[in-house]
């Protein structure tokens, strides 16, 4: 049907069959046109339309000169960074949480059955500290490829794109939004896995830099692979091969590997965590050795997150 | 001059067939359009589906890169310093997924933050927009879970906040109702007003074009095929006038004078055999006199449910200047 302003005769009560059809003459405010109907005025015909203040460039002599307008404030890296944290803290409140579940039973059944797999001992620490790490790899790399991935396919990056914010806020925020919102996933893995390999639980508080450390160096890679994956679904493949390198890598014992697998090991951003967390099991842990590792963790975190930032500027601007 | 456009050209590279996939040829979705847009007015862009006018909103705030021209907005190059656009004009895309987990407060909120306005600032806006756009009733609920035309609104929402000289809106108001699209009209409409923002829009809605634009391009497979006050457009065809008639099952072709007319029929729609049951007429206003008086009497009147004379509108401009027949129904898709 057309969307004419004109409003039809006698649509519906057909006036044919009556009399005279097609008396009208109301037209509806919104239209500019207007209607004639019957045989009379026909010639009347009126374009009395919204015009208004579009008159040409004449007095617009001001700006010929094209002096640049000034530019609106950028938003700072800071609170931009926390606005997206905030916003996606929030939506990962409502859209992850059965996902989170998900991430800490996957880690404590790997436990369960690994605990007849493996005596005690170093094993035992490599186990439960591969299996806290394994939580923030499935959130933090495995579901922001995921994110990303999705925002690139879906057209959701131009939303940010038009908006002042640097490259680094929105991917840092992100990225900080998934690491936190694995910390109750990593703690309660980690206690359970101690409990069930009869661990020491005094050196946990080392979870306050693991967490963040290895989420931000996982989180950091995640984004970079949904960012640069040509298309959705192998951002999402991407993410779960991660997530499946962090779990084998990280969870079966480094000893029983072959070579070239440990090669892979040394690659991973989560080894060092596992290895800190793995560490800090000891009844006197080597403190120095501990925060080289971190800090290593700490190195690879810097240069994943610039590769998201560089990542996501690429897939910005096209 | 707050937006220029000149020779601007953008086309999609054909892509190989996949598997599956057949290969799509290149498309030229901007064929070399001009356009000027003069500060404080209200320009919009009208077209069939697929003519190209998402493609050139896209270059107009730096989010594709055209492959020749130049676009100037606001006396800043966008073609060289596309990150520039994010300081000068607040847009709103097609279709934007970005937002969509959030609550419609907390997305205006926000999209506020990230124009790089202050926290109490950011929460002023985003209560005033809220309210502005009767979105009260929502503003606590994911976009996710909303209707079509709310979450449309919300976006809208978002687009609006935090000043800018100038908006860039790619059909705001598709899926609304007409409370929701008045108060988009007058939102826009109060920042043209108060502020003197620029507004550049992309719509389907020809009576919304006719009430709420200063001036119009229609947008024809890359191009811009006229461009002039809505008023000015219904002037190139207002020596016409145009004449529905809808028969009741088959026109009564037998009839010499409908034989005569079924000629001059422009389209012919919704069944009864080969002419249609529905017909559109342009016509000098005699001639449609004339017709009227020859359907409405004689043996033809009886064959005859209903029939509509009318000005010229939007739509009539479109399809006398050689827009595609079948684009002309996408024209029209409220
Ligand atoms: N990313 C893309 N890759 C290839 N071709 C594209 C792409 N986006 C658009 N096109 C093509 O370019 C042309 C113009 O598309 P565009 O989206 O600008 O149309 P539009 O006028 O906004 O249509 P609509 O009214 O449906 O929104 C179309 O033929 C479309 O198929
Ligand atoms: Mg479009």
């Amino acid at each position: 049907m057309s969307v004419m302003p004109a409003v039809s005769g006698v649509s519906g009560v057909s006036g044919a069959r009556g009399g005279v059809p097609g008396v009208s003459g109301a037209s509806p405010g919104l239209s500019g046109a207007s209607t004639v109907s019957g045989v009379s005025g026909v010639s009347g015909v009126s374009g009395v339309s919204g015009v208004s203040g579009a008159s040409e460039a004449s007095d617009e002599v001001g700006e010929v000169g094209d002096m640049p307008a000034p530019l609106a404030a950028r938003a700072r890296l800071f609170p931009a960074l926390v606005a997206v944290y905030r916003a996606q803290l929030s939506r990962a409140r409502v859209a992850r949480i059965p996902l989170l579940f998900v991430a800490t039973f996957q880690s404590i059944g790997i436990m369960i059955l690994m605990r007849g797999v493996v005596d005690g001992g170093s094993e035992a620490r490599a186990v439960v500290a591969g299996s806290s790490v394994l939580v923030v790899a499935f959130v933090a790399l495995n579901l922001l490829a995921q994110y990303f991935g999705q925002l690139r396919a879906s057209g959701g990056l131009d939303h940010y794109a038009t908006l002042p914010v640097p490259p680094s806020a929105v991917v840092l925020g992100a990225a900080a939004a998934y690491a936190s919102f694995t910390v109750p996933g990593t703690a309660v893995t980690a206690v359970m896995g101690s409990a069930l390999f009869q661990l020491p639980m005094t050196n946990l508080w080392i979870l306050i830099a693991v967490i963040p450390l290895s989420g931000a160096a996982l989180a950091g890679l995640g984004a970079a692979l949904g960012l640069l994956a040509p298309r959705q679904e192998l951002a999402t493949l991407c993410g779960q091969l991660g997530m499946s390198a962090a779990l084998l890598l990280g969870v079966l014992p480094a000893a029983r590997m072959p070579q070239v697998v440990s090669y892979a090991r040394d690659l991973l951003p989560s080894t060092y965590g596992v290895e800190a967390l793995a560490r800090s099991f000891d009844g006197q842990p080597d403190w120095w050795v501990v925060c080289a590792d971190l800090g290593v963790c700490a190195g690879v975190a810097v240069v994943s997150l610039a590769a998201a930032t560089w990542a996501y500027r690429r897939a910005a601007v096209r | 001059m707050v937006c220029t456009v000149r020779g601007l050209v953008k086309t999609y590279p054909a892509a190989r067939g996949r598997r599956g996939a057949p290969a799509t040829p290149a498309v030229r979705a901007s064929d070399g359009i001009d356009l000027d847009v003069v500060r404080g007015e209200v320009f919009g862009l009208l077209g069939p589906n697929g003519a190209g006018k998402s493609t050139l909103v896209r270059q107009l705030t730096g989010l594709l890169r055209p492959d020749e021209g130049h676009v100037r907005v606001l006396g800043h190059d966008l073609v060289r310093h596309p990150e520039r656009a994010a300081r000068l004009l607040g847009y709103l895309g097609q279709d934007s997924t970005a937002l969509d987990e959030l609550t419609v407060a907390l997305a205006a909120e926000t999209t506020a933050r990230l124009r790089g306005l202050e926290t109490r600032a950011a929460r002023a806006e985003r209560d005033a927009v809220i309210e502005e756009l009767g979105l009260g009733e929502v503003a606590g609920r994911p976009l996710k879970k909303l209707s079509g035309g709310q979450r449309r609104l919300a976006c809208v929402a978002a687009a609006l906040v935090g000043e800018r000289p100038l908006l860039v809106l790619d059909e705001p108001t598709s899926g609304m109702d007409p409370v929701a699209r008045r108060a988009v009209w007058a939102a826009v409409d109060r920042r043209r007003a108060e502020r003197g923002v620029t507004v550049v829009l992309v719509t389907h809605n020809v009576i919304e074009a006719e009430t709420v634009l200063d001036r119009v391009a229609v947008l024809d497979r890359g191009r811009v095929i006229a461009c002039d006050t809505p008023a000015g457009l219904k002037a190139l065809v207002a020596d016409e006038v145009r004449l529905e008639l809808v028969w009741r099952t088959e026109p009564p072709l037998d009839v010499p004078e409908v034989a005569a007319l079924w000629k001059t029929v422009e389209t012919a729609r919704a069944g009864g055999g080969a002419a249609g049951r529905r017909w559109t007429l342009r016509l000098p206003p005699d001639d449609a006199r004339a017709a009227i008086a020859t359907v409405t009497g004689g043996p033809a009147f009886a064959a005859l449910d209903d029939f509509t004379l009318a000005t010229p509108s939007l739509e009539d401009v479109y399809i006398a200047l050689g827009g595609r027949a079948e684009g002309a129904e996408g024209l029209v898709k409220a």
